[in-house]
């Protein structure tokens, strides 16, 4: 080995933890925090962090709501005006393209952003 | 010529039998693309005996033979892209004349590295898979010393016998 050889590791080496530094910094800057979305009729009311625990009243017109309720990371809807309440039996969502959806009240939450579903990655 | 040709077909066989060797050692890291790269030992040792062209000739046919008999034509077109990438910087990294077999093995190693990971970028689609190169950089640049130190006593004790077919 000459010495030139051991700068080249050692320039190799310091290149990859630069670039090893640099895209862990690019990675947690960019990446976007996990949002349920709330869609009424095709139209979008709202965003709400997943990380932020809260409770929203969607209001749909001709008197329906929804209530969203945010907790623990995962979105639920736990109060709904509709007449089959199936929003609210289902359980609450907090992985990347799941939704929950009141089909009386046009109303559709859907998780953005939120980490990858493991077992049922396949069929979103 | 003969003598040369002889010499090119035992160094085939042997980065043929090394290639197999590697296939049999699962090395898995949780990155792929992570090997010893051990056919780089004899392509880095034909290029510094019998020269670019040859070492280009033998690299070619070594990774379709092996592409053909222990992968598939995906993980061929991964190997050309890494072998030919990684055999046109060791023969500049030779002819710049600033390393020793050791250093332009590292870079082998590496480059070898930089050109699958280029490619699987192109035909997935998918940039993030740059992710890998840090983890990558590394692992080639210890396989690549190891290799390369062996192929530096290699060249040493070997370079006279092969050397010979030039003098022919």
């Amino acid at each position: 080995m000459k010495k030139n050889d051991l700068i080249l590791v050692g320039g190799i080496l310091l290149l990859a933890l630069a670039a090893y530094v640099g895209i862990s910094w690019y990675s947690a800057v960019s990446t976007k925090e996990a949002e349920a979305v709330v869609v009424v009729d095709g139209k979008e009311q709202g965003r709400y962090p997943l990380h932020q625990d809260a409770t929203v009243e969607i209001r749909v017109e001709g008197g329906g709501y929804n209530h969203l309720e945010i907790r623990e990371g995962a979105a639920d809807i736990v109060g709904a005006s509709c007449p089959d309440k199936l929003c609210v039996k289902q359980r609450p969502v907090d992985k990347q393209g799941e939704s929950l959806v009141c089909l009386p009240n046009r109303v559709v939450v859907e998780i953005e952003n939120g980490q990858e579903a493991g077992v049922d990655g396949t069929t979103h | 010529m003969a003598k040369k040709a002889a010499y090119m077909g035992m160094l085939t066989a042997l980065a043929f039998v090394f290639s197999y060797i590697e296939a049999l050692l699962p090395i898995n890291l949780g990155v792929p693309g992570v090997k010893l790269g051990l056919a780089n030992l004899v392509v880095i040792v034909a290029l510094y005996t019998m020269g670019g062209r040859a070492a280009f000739t033998l690299s070619l046919v070594r990774i379709v033979l092996a592409g053909l008999t222990f992968g598939n034509l995906a993980s061929m077109v991964y190997s050309l892209a890494g072998g030919m990438l990684s055999l046109l910087v060791m023969a500049a990294g030779k002819k710049a004349g600033l390393f020793s077999a050791t250093g332009v093995s590292v870079l082998g190693g590496v480059s070898h590295n930089v050109g699958q990971i280029l490619v699987a970028v192109l035909v997935m689609e998918n940039t993030k898979l740059v992710y890998y190169l840090p983890v990558l950089a590394l692992s080639g640049t210890a396989a690549g010393v190891l290799v390369g130190i062996l192929a530096a006593i290699l060249v040493k004790r070997l370079g006279k016998v092969i050397g010979d077919w030039k003098a022919l």
